[in-house]
């Protein structure tokens, strides 16, 4: 099944997959929005977007409609297994 | 050959660069702006050891060389014009240090520019708590550079910093990664193109542009003519050529860099809880909001009263002692009373943008802005419009130059159409003395009437600079990209420095710039006042005094006297009575006729400068505009003070209190001789609830300010948004007044 960032639960974490060219704008790759980093939910703001990431060091916060435009593979949680 | 060093500060945003700058140079520094735009330009000096000085230059923060906004192309194209007087001999690259990995990427774009690069890890101060560990020998050899680990916050590791920058020649100028393979064909080609360029060089000049939303300059229009690759096809090559950084940066630190994990967590994630909490997170939000209108109201009084008092003193010395004349009147009536006006809005100000930059600098603004931003969109904004609009209420064009953070178009268009409804610190003057004048002093439940009035003209403006936007979100047909990116920083403690030159750098922007409009108006203003051409004008004494041989003073003035001598001699009496005084009969009869021809003379001077006034220049031009003021209630005088308000609205207040103290020789408190003032029609107060009303809807809603207009003119790079916006407000203020002019009178 594919998730996307916008599917995760606070204190979930995944890894972006690969993602078409021209989807993201260049700023969040800068930010460390790439392919094979692991990206952390942290928060949910009040009324469910937007949504506050921690991606390869750097905490950002965006909408749901972008973050539904990153594809990831969950791993499992640490603290569950 | 000068030796001065011109070095450029570029970080990205949250990394500490303005503190290393003010470290750097002190109070040696002055804000500017870059010809033509309004991106603020931070330069300064800083003393270097061996006697050399450096120019440094604060550059707008950025997280790469691509750029995506006016203000990142500004550092950009910087770095890329040799010709240009600051082009940097050495570049200093400010690195947070927990963010290492994303500020490298930065770092190796500059170096690869071929430009001497020192790379400052600052706050290194939190390493040890944040269970950071780097390699520094390593990590200088492998990015071929020096470091400096800086901690501003303990004024750690600046000399050293100063050290290096003075050592710049020696620093390696080789590039860190070869960018070409990311597309080897295509740099053949510009090579061959173009044989003397650099080719890393080459490349961001090409796509400058490409991120770029619309209002953008082009100053390399030949450049992107041999761009011979589509928009889509050059953004993915800058993908390619972000990953490939990022290889390069994830090798190096995997080697200098360790970070214990379990350490990095605790105050961030329990702070980020509370502050973004539903309930609290908007309880926290809103309580701020409360704090910092009690600033500007309650705490800025004391200070305000004391200018107040000072320049009514200083002009009252000014008469005085300079024999009267032309040029006495000019410095007590224009020039004194035009600084004053000025002067007094200093303290408000300076409370404003003490708590925005405190709650820039603690991190918190960031989570106002996650907390806001469904909310606003629902209006056409974003939650980054919620900083202009808070700024707004001190001034609206710091306000609108806030807004160039919004990515998106449409949103930031809005944002910066409709800031000018939020009430301005220029406002306030207005409303305080209107209201003081027309609202009852009465209390509801523990508040007065007259701070609620305040309150409510507050939300008046909040309200219809949303539902504007509302709708101004349903008219505007343009196309943009949905684009919100915001770093929520770590939470700092605000540096004091910091904090303090933001509040002086504010100050003194309002001062000289809003402030030479408004002292040039008051001259002006005292000119048009003072002088006329008519016989009336000329032989106002004359007429005047016939008139009140024959006729008695105004019906206004025979009663205010009436009353005062009443009193005068009931506190005489009184002061008999209660021993406090021991005078005969006779002196007190003397004292009272002395008080009356005192009283008389005061009534008939200021009936006699009334006379003037009203048929001097300003009075013509007054009487010109009185049928369209009428109907919202006010006399020629305020039809003069609204007409000079479309300069600026402060201005308001400064030119009542011109008309009313020209040729008067009392220093009345502009509020009582505002109290004094008759309508000629109805003999009633001019100042009265219909008419006071009227005049603050105006004020809410009316477009009155030139700079504002200049400044949004400036940052859509259009004629059609400012005209729009002074034509829609005005009328609609108009509108609004008139009907509740009509209503209540």
């Amino acid at each position: 099944m594919i998730k996307t960032v916008a599917e995760l639960k606070r204190g979930e974490k995944g890894i972006i997959k690969e993602f078409a060219d021209d989807i993201l704008p260049i700023k969040l790759l800068e930010l460390g929005c790439l392919p094979g980093n692991e990206i952390e939910l942290v928060q949910i703001a009040p009324l469910k977007d937007p949504i506050y990431i921690n991606v390869n060091g750097s905490h950002i916060a965006i909408r749901r409609s972008m973050a539904k435009l990153i594809e990831l593979e969950i791993i499992e949680d640490a603290h569950l297994l | 050959m000068s030796k001065q060093i011109n070095v450029a500060l570029i970080g990205n945003p949250n990394t500490g660069k303005t503190s290393v700058f003010n470290q750097l140079t002190g109070l040696n520094q002055k804000v500017g702006n870059y010809p033509g735009i309004t991106v603020e330009k931070k330069e300064g000096i800083c003393k270097l050891p061996r006697g050399v000085k450096a120019h440094i230059i604060d550059l707008p923060g950025t997280y790469s060389l691509n750029t995506t906004s006016l203000d990142e192309s500004v550092a950009v194209e910087l770095l890329l014009n040799k010709n240009d007087k600051d082009y940097p001999d050495v570049a200093v690259v400010i690195a947070d240090v927990e963010n290492l990995k994303r500020n490298l990427l930065l770092f190796t774009q500059i170096k690869d520019l071929r430009i001497p690069t020192i790379l400052v890890i600052n706050m290194a101060d939190r390493m040890s708590r944040k269970g950071i560990s780097i390699d520094i020998e390593l990590l200088e050899e492998k990015l071929n550079t020096k470091i400096a680990l800086v901690s501003t916050r303990k004024n750690v590791g600046i000399d050293h910093l100063k050290e290096l920058i003075s050592d710049y020649k020696s620093l390696s100028i080789s590039p860190n990664i070869d960018t070409t393979v990311i597309a080897p064909e295509y740099f053949e080609r510009l090579k061959t193109t173009f044989p003397k360029e650099d080719l890393y060089k080459l490349w961001l000049v090409i796509t400058q542009d490409v991120n770029f939303m619309p209002i953008e300059k082009n100053l390399f229009q030949n450049a992107t003519s041999f761009a011979t690759k589509s928009k889509p096809e050059l953004k993915r090559l800058q993908q390619k050529e972000t990953i490939l950084r990022y290889q390069f940066i994830n090798g190096i630190l995997k080697q200098a860099h360790k970070i214990d994990l379990n350490a990095a967590k605790g105050l961030r994630a329990t702070l980020d809880k509370i502050l973004t909490h539903k309930v609290f997170g908007y309880l926290i939000f809103f309580l701020i909001l409360l704090t910092i209108f009690q600033a500007i109201y309650v705490w800025s009084e004391y200070p305000m009263d004391m200018i107040e008092s000072f320049f009514a003193n200083a002009s009252e010395l000014v008469k005085n002692t300079l024999p009267p004349g032309v040029f006495t009147n000019l410095i007590a009536e224009g020039i004194l009373a035009g600084i004053g006006g000025i002067v007094i809005f200093i303290p408000q100000i300076a409370f404003l943008f003490l708590f925005i930059a405190l709650l820039e600098e603690t991190g918190y603004m960031s989570r106002v802005v996650f907390l806001m931003d469904r909310i606003m969109r629902q209006f056409g904004l974003s939650g980054k419009s919620i900083v202009p609009l808070i700024s707004g209420t001190a001034c609206a064009i710091p306000a609108i130059m806030a807004t160039r953070t919004i990515e998106n178009w449409k949103e930031r268009l809005i944002t910066i159409l409709v800031t000018p409804f939020t009430t301005c610190s220029a406002r306030l003057p207005v409303y305080l003395i209107i209201i003081g004048l027309v609202i009852p002093e009465g209390r509801f439940i523990g508040l007065s009437y007259q701070a609620l009035t305040l309150m409510l003209l507050y939300l008046i403006g909040f309200f219809t600079a949303i539902f504007s936007a509302m709708i101004l979100n349903k008219i505007l047909k343009i196309k943009s990209k949905t684009f919100f990116v915001v770093e929520m920083p770590n939470y700092k403690l605000p540096l004091v420095k910091n904090v303090a030159y933001t509040v002086l750098e504010k100050t003194k922007s309002f001062v000289f710039g809003a402030g030479k409009i408004i002292l040039a108006i008051s001259i002006i203003l005292w000119f048009l006042g003072s002088n006329g051409i008519s016989d009336d004008f000329k032989n106002a004494e004359q007429i005047v005094e016939n008139r009140i041989t024959n006729q008695g003073l105004t019906k206004f003035n025979s009663d205010a006297l009436e009353i005062d001598m009443a009193n005068y001699e009931l506190a005489l009496k009184d002061s008999v009575a209660n021993k406090t005084n021991t005078i005969s009969n006779l002196a007190i009869q003397d004292s009272v006729a002395k008080k009356y021809t005192e009283l008389f003379e005061r009534a008939k001077r200021q009936e006699i400068a009334s006379y003037k006034l009203e048929n001097s220049y300003m009075g013509y031009m007054g009487k010109a505009i009185t049928p369209i003021v009428e109907p919202l209630g006010y006399d020629w005088k305020i039809g003069i003070a609204v007409l000079t308000s479309f300069a600026a609205r402060e201005v308001f207040v400064g030119t009542l209190a011109t008309i009313y103290s020209v040729g008067s020789d009392e220093e009345d408190t502009i509020t009582n001789r505002m109290a004094a003032e008759v309508n000629p029609k109805t003999q009633k107060p001019l100042f009265n609830l219909a008419s006071g009303i009227s005049l603050l809807l105006f004020y809410a809603f009316a477009m009155q300010c030139a700079s504002t207009l200049a400044i949004v003119k400036r940052e859509t790079n259009s004629w059609k948004w400012p005209l729009g916006q002074l034509v829609f407000m005005s009328v609609f203020a108009y509108i609004i007044a008139f009907i509740a002019y009509q209503i209540l009178k």
